[in-house]
Formats: structure tokens, sequence, C-alpha cells
């Protein structure tokens, strides 16, 4: 093996030494989050916490696991995530699939009509009032008006786009329809890039926030996230209305909701993030 | 009498293609839909900038009132937090570009020094996550990191009391001139991990007989760096801010709904929350709809501006 220089030996040193600062400093928050849901009241406001547990009580956990809004709201963002990726994947891999295909006449067209999207939109005032004229109110409304990203159509094209024309001939040399070549041949063939661009629906589904706290009628239909906001807005009070002297903190009722709430990603995030990367080196960034 | 025929002959192939290969136009037809619906019909409700609207006559049929919206945005009852929110808007933005900006890149640039795939492996994936939770989880979380109370006091409040940077009594929630930092130190910490597998594939893509070259030269470590890396990365980091550029109108809008209140508006509002606020929740619909085609407006001249320059300096440009 090669010797390092002096110089390159520092900076392979100072290199590491600040990856993995900045990587504790990032996961810092969340293990705080963690360790302050289960720790006892006395502890956390006395300011003892600062990365471990103390005094471990998981009563935060049972007060949220016992609220039936929790539920509904976890129910609800299930329903979004699942049927609205559903939703979002069959527009996109469809468009996607047809935007890249050599026979589509006025493709350069159509491709801008997609791209301008991610550059020029009415903004929120002429969208709330699309929203509200199309009568956009409940559970699958939300489902249908949203979801559609030209970045993640971009992504799937380019990966569509790059799979060898061999195929395509041989298969037609067989007498294979566009609909038989788009799910026979290019939809087993782009596994990785749908894999990660159905990631990236489903995070954003299960994220949302905004609109459907503006648009939803029924409180009974809204997503774990409007929940969480609205807790993270009440928690104190919340907290100061239960009739029972808690051995928990305020705190640590809010961070136990959050830690809930994050669960899932944590748990297929490891899983997962393999394919991001890839997917996303893929793509490429170029409209 | 050649030209009309080679134009029948012509639309003639169109329909031809459009008969044979109908089922590439089945595929399209959701995706163009969809658009037209979701992205394209708000846009003829940007004519309310200029009408009276009564959502009982409908954008069309609402009296047409020409620029008086603009001016009542611009010089009426608004026109201290319209400008407020404009200039919040260019200034929030900037220190992002400025703070938010180079941090992936100097984070991809270590990255690529990692040599032990393991420690770099782990240390990316970390950084990464953040970029995967809700704006209400991250902006949940850091609002209780600083918030400074009576019963209990975050943990980063804390530190921050200790280390003298603020005041035992500040409120980091509560006074302005502690919004625009937590902003981007939050923007940060959400994003900048993420935004650095763009930069680091840029850098594992520049050939490693362009280091040995600067090697035998005698070139350092440093040099290798300000020589070949970073020339190596140009074209990425031209595309990056050239969006950056035309999305400094358009900050998210809902990490800033989630971290301010009422007030703090002098250094926090920003045109998408002033926005919301006047059309939506006040349903003032005109005078929120011009800022909107106001908006939109700038944020497309920038990214058209910003490209143009790229196009002319370095041959790199989005279309």
């Amino acid at each position: 093996m090669e010797r390092m220089t002096k110089g390159e030996l520092i900076f392979k040193i100072f290199a590491y030494t600040l990856v993995i600062i900045f990587s504790m400093m990032a996961i810092y928050p969340i293990l705080y989050a963690f360790s302050v849901s289960i720790s006892g009241k006395l502890a956390y406001e006395s300011g003892a916490i600062i990365l471990l547990p103390k005094d471990i009580t998981f009563e935060a956990y049972r007060m949220v696991l016992y609220d039936k809004g929790f539920w509904i709201a976890y129910t609800n963002t299930l329903f979004y995530t699942i049927i609205g990726t559903a939703w979002s994947m069959a527009i996109s891999m469809t468009g996607a699939y047809a935007l890249q295909s050599r026979k589509l006449m006025f493709s350069r067209q159509w491709n801008f009509f997609l791209v301008l999207t991610m550059w020029f939109t009415a903004g929120m005032i002429p969208q709330f009032l699309n929203y509200k004229e199309m009568g956009i109110n409940g559970r699958w409304g939300i489902i249908v008006a949203f979801g559609v990203q030209a970045y993640n159509i971009i992504l799937l094209r380019n990966a569509f786009s790059g799979i060898p024309r061999e195929y395509e001939e041989a298969a037609i040399v067989d007498g294979a329809s566009e609909f038989q070549l788009f799910a026979k041949i290019y939809i087993p063939m782009s596994k990785a890039s749908i894999a990660t661009v159905t990631l990236f629906y489903a995070i954003s589904r299960w994220n949302g926030y905004y609109w459907t706290r503006i648009l939803l009628a029924d409180s009974f239909q809204q997503p774990l996230q409007v929940y969480l906001r609205q807790l993270i807005e009440n928690y104190q009070k919340l907290y100061d209305e239960s009739a029972v002297v808690l051995n928990y903190s305020a705190d640590s009722l809010a961070y136990a909701i959050i830690i809930c709430s994050i669960v899932p990603i944590l748990v297929i995030y490891p899983y997962i993030q393999k394919y991001f990367a890839r997917g996303v080196n893929l793509g490429g960034v170029k409209g | 009498m050649t030209e009309i025929k080679m134009r029948e002959s012509k639309s003639l192939q169109i329909l031809k293609n459009l008969k044979k290969d109908w089922q590439i136009y089945v595929l399209l037809a959701p995706l163009v839909i969809w658009l037209c619906i979701w992205m394209y019909k708000p846009m003829s409700g940007l004519l309310i900038a200029f009408k009276r609207f009564e959502p009982a006559d409908g954008i069309f049929g609402s009296e047409f009132k020409g620029f008086d919206n603009f001016i009542n945005l611009m010089n009426g009852v608004t026109k201290k937090e319209f400008w407020q929110a404009f200039r919040n808007t260019f200034i929030i933005s900037s220190y992002s570009l400025v703070f938010g900006f180079p941090v992936p890149i100097i984070l991809a640039l270590l990255f690529s020094e990692i040599g032990n795939e393991t420690t770099r492996k782990i240390t990316q994936t970390i950084t990464y996550l953040p970029h995967f939770l809700s704006e209400v989880t991250i902006t949940g979380i850091a609002l209780m990191l600083v918030y400074n109370g009576v019963s209990s006091t975050g943990v980063i409040a804390q530190l921050f009391i200790k280390l003298g940077l603020i005041e035992p009594s500040a409120s980091i929630i509560q006074q302005s001139q502690y919004f625009r930092p937590l902003y981007v130190i939050v923007g940060i910490w959400k994003e900048s991990g993420y935004s650095s597998i763009v930069y680091f594939a840029a850098i594992m893509s520049v050939s490693p007989t362009l280091y040995e070259a600067l090697r035998v030269d005698g070139g350092n470590k440093l040099q290798e760096i300000r020589y070949v890396t970073i020339p190596g990365m140009a074209p990425t980091l031209i595309i990056m801010i050239i969006m950056r550029i035309g999305r400094m109108l358009s900050i998210g809008y809902e990490r800033v709904l989630l971290l301010y209140n009422a007030n703090i508006y002098i250094t926090a509002d920003v045109l998408s929350t002033f926005e919301q606020r006047i059309g939506i929740l006040s349903g003032n619909y005109g005078v929120g709809a011009a800022s909107s085609l106001f908006n939109s407006l700038i944020a497309f001249a920038l990214v058209l501006g910003a490209n143009t320059i790229s196009r002319n300096i370095s041959k790199t440009s989005l279309w």
C-alpha cells in the first residue's frame, strides 16, 4: 500500500472526525426525544437528561396507545399512504413510459408540458380555489388530487429509456403490443427505480400535512401529521387537564407521540436506503 | 398545390400513427389529464388577481378590476405586511443559500475521504434520515429543544444559556431575532445529508487518473480538491445552484408555518405564509392571488435568468 504523507494523514483524521460529529448531531435530537419519552418527570424537569433516559417509565406511551384519536389518525395515514401511493405510481409509470417512447409524436412538447410544472405553478390561492371548486374535502379527494410529482416521473422516464432497445425489438417481433411491452419488459427491468419512486411517494404521503389540514372537512379523516401537530400545539393543556398526578412530564408525552409517528419510517429505513441513493443517481436532475 | 398536398399527407401521417400507436396515447392520457386538472387549470385562477372575486360568480363571472388588487396589495392596507414578507423571503433564502448550500458539498467531500466503507455507509445513512421525517416531526422536535419555559427547558436552550449565547429569560421561539438562524439550522439538519448524495455521486465519477496525474506533479490534498474535485463536480454544482435560485421565492411555507407565530412576523413572515393568511384564512382571494401571481412570475424569471447565465458561462443548463 502507498504510504500517506503527513498532510494526508491529518486530512483523513480531520475528515473522519467531522463526519462523525456531523452524523451525531443529525441523530442526536431523535435519540434525545426517545430518551425523554421514557424518562421520569423529576429527572427531566431538573434538566438531568442529556442523552440517556433516567427513571425509566413507559407511562407516556401507554397514554398515547390508549388514545382513540391517535389510532384513528394512524389508520387514516395508512390509508392515504397505501392507496395514495398506488394511485401516484399508476399515473407516473404509465406517463413515464409514454413520455420516453420513440413512437410518441410531439414527444418534446409533451415532456415540456410535464417539466414546466416544476418551474411554474399557479400558486397557493388559485390551487386552493381549484380544490374547493372540485369539491376536494374528503378521503378520496386527497388521494386523487395530490401526489403526482414531475421529478419522480422524470426519474422513471430516465430509467425506462435506459433499457436497451434490443429487448423491445425482440418482443415486437414476437407480436407484443405497447401494453405488453410496458407490463412485461419495462416494469420488470426497472425494479430498483420503481422501488425508489414508490418510496418517495409513500414517504411524501406519510408526511403530508398542510393541504390535508386545510381541506379535510371531517376531523375523523385527518392523518397522523395533522393530529400530531394539533397535539404539539396543545399538549401542555392536555397534560394539565389530566386528573391524576402523572410521573412523566408533558414533554415526555409529546416526544412519545413523535416517536410513535416515526417508528414505521425508522423500521423500513435501513432496508430501503440503498435504493434511493441508486435511484437518485440513475435519474439525474436534467429535465 | 404541392404544399397543400404535403400538409394533407402530414396530418394523414399523424392520424395513421395515432391509429397504429394508440396504446401509447392511452398510457399518456391519465398523466396529461391529471396535470390539466390539478396543475394547469388552477393557472386560470390567476385571473382573479385582476378581478373582484365572488365565489358565487366563479372565476370567469367575477367583475374585472384591472390592477386594483395589486395596488391594494402593494400600496394599500396590506402594504407594510406585504413588503415585510417580500423582504423576509429574500433574506431567509439568502441565508439558506449562503449557510445551507455549502454544507452538503463539504459533507460530500468529507464522505469521499472516508476510506472505511462501513463507517462511511453508517454515517451517510444517519445523515440522510432527517430528510425522510415530516416537517411536523422535525419542527416539533426543534421547537421543544429550544423551548425555554417555567416547568421545562429544552436541552439546546439549556446549552445556549450555559454558553452565554442567550439570556436565561430569552425565548428562541417568541423573539424575532432568533427565527432566521432557527429556520436555517433546521433546514441544514433536515436536508444537508440527503442533498450530499448528488455531490457525492459527482465526486465519485471524477476519473482517478486525474488525481494520479496531480500526485505525480507533487500536488497536495487541498490542491487535489481545488484543481480536480471541484472542477469535476462543476456541472452538478451549477445545476443545483440554478435550481436553488429558481426556488428562492418559494421557500417551504410548511416549515415557516410550523415554526413561526404571530409575535415574530416581523422576521419570519414570508410571501407564501402571508399569502395563505390573507387568502385562505381571511378569504381575501383577489389580493392573495395577486401575491401568488407576483410570486410565481418572479420565481420563473429567476429560473430563466439563472439558466441563461449558466448556459452562457459554462454550457450547462437545465434545458
